[in-house]
């Protein structure tokens, strides 16, 4: 098996892997082929792990994450339903999911403060991992589609998504009624996908 | 709630509570204007994640494909359905453009290998499971509760009706107990209604229970369980 740990990060083609190639790699992975898999996780692994460490925060914590979420992904394998969506969708949900479960699962016995969370979010600073990345084509992209959303839809999906804050909990840190909140993350949601093209 | 349907963005984030959470599956079942909205909102989600794309731990590689080696992949969920419904990969072939593939492959490949099934929500996943299993139990205070566990989806589904509401500042927490007997926090629950995917590993789970916590849930139950399932009895 090669290791490609060497390889740069967010390089372009790292960041836009092509779907087909993923879903047939899947595919194999759902008949047991561990070295589709293997290349799966070295086409996937630089985002899912982004997007891992930037909700956990806490890089030990971050990597049973991905452990977690990868292994949901080959025993799911089969189940990837192309349907629904690209195959790199699918498996950041994967990881997404077990990350903000985790995070609501470590925070519920200290209990999150709400005055830290609008403090350090309310002005986000750019954060060194996003600029090593920022010069890549589909980076520049998001990031102007970010720009499109209004302030209040910005700030709630990136808390949402980032923070892993439940939309009531958003609507607290944002200072907003219960409601306007989960309003704000869909429309955000629908405006980033409608500038990136990203269509039903 | 009123307005369903607004959901959907929250939900395509994970930004619902296990309560929201679980509601919202169970309206995915039905509507199906959601389960494109949801779909297609996950993949521009699924873009934010272009801005922290950064190179994991090497040492990581090897023991998430160690993994793999020791577990092997499911099998296809293959649930008939009475509607054949075949849709359009819309999404997808949209979303394949956009990373610059022609179109033509992605109607060669993006065939999916179960043209004849609709996704079920996964609580009706497990409960239409051919290994399903189930257990009920009627509660001293009132209201029933049942636990629905299927080994092949490694997933368990709880269902409450009818409990007593929880006190102010106090919720339900489910609980799977694991083969060593400890209890790991399996979900919350606010109301004495309600279904919840138990979180954890369900498939190796010995038993599954009930327990009132504080609010916000302890990572040990705090009392004793008002309801317990022995998975190992049937």
């Amino acid at each position: 098996m090669s290791n490609r740990g060497s390889e740069p990060v967010g390089v372009p083609h790292q960041g836009a892997p092509t779907g087909s190639n993923l879903a047939s790699l899947l595919r194999r992975c759902a008949r047991g082929d561990e070295a589709a898999f293997a290349e799966f996780y070295d086409r996937t692994s630089a985002r899912a792990w982004g997007v891992a460490l930037r909700v956990i925060r806490n890089p030990a914590q971050a990597e049973e994450v991905l452990q977690e979420a990868y292994l949901q992904a080959w025993r799911q394998s089969g189940r990837f339903d192309p349907d629904r969506g690209t195959p790199m969708s699918w498996l950041l949900t994967i990881v997404h999911r077990t990350a903000v479960d985790r995070v609501r699962a470590v925070e519920a016995s200290s209990q999150r403060d709400l005055r830290y969370a609008r403090e350090t979010h309310a002005n986000p600073e750019p954060d060194a991992t996003a600029a090593v990345v920022l010069g890549s084509f589909e980076a520049r992209k998001v990031r102007g589609a970010l720009d499109a959303l209004t302030e209040l839809q910005r700030q709630a999906l990136e808390l949402a998504y980032w923070g892993g804050y439940t939309h009531t909990e958003v609507a607290g840190i944002l200072e907003v009624p219960v409601g306007t909140a989960k309003t704000r993350i869909r429309d955000g949601l629908i405006r980033l996908r409608d500038t990136l093209g990203v269509e039903v | 709630m009123s307005d369903i349907h607004a959901l959907s963005g929250a939900y395509a984030v994970d930004a619902l509570n296990d309560i929201e959470r679980a509601e919202f599956d169970r309206h995915l079942a039905t509507c199906h204007s959601c389960r494109e909205e949801v779909a297609s909102l996950r993949e521009a989600a699924a873009h934010l994640a272009e801005s922290s794309a950064a190179a994991p731990p090497p040492a990581l590689r090897a023991r998430i494909l160690d993994d793999a080696r020791s577990v092997r992949p499911l099998p296809p969920t293959v649930v008939p359905h009475r509607h054949r419904v075949r849709r359009v990969p819309a999404i997808a072939a949209a979303a394949a453009l956009v990373v610059g593939l022609g179109a033509g492959l992605t109607t060669a490949l993006w065939k999916p290998w179960q043209p004849d099934t609709v996704q079920l929500t996964m609580a009706d996943q497990i409960r239409q499971a051919s290994d399903a299993q189930s257990w009920s139990q009627r509660l001293p205070g009132g209201g029933t509760a049942t636990v629905t566990r299927s080994r092949s989806i490694d997933a368990a589904v709880w269902e409450s009706r009818g409990l007593e509401s929880v006190p102010a500042g106090r919720v339900y927490e489910l609980w799977l107990q694991a083969p060593d007997e400890t209890l790991a926090p399996a979900g919350l629950m606010s109301s004495g209604d309600g279904e919840v995917i138990l979180r954890g590993d369900a498939g190796d789970a010995i038993g599954a229970g009930l327990t009132v916590e504080p609010s916000g849930g302890s990572p040990a139950p705090t009392t004793e369980p008002l309801v317990f399932f022995d998975f190992r009895k049937s």
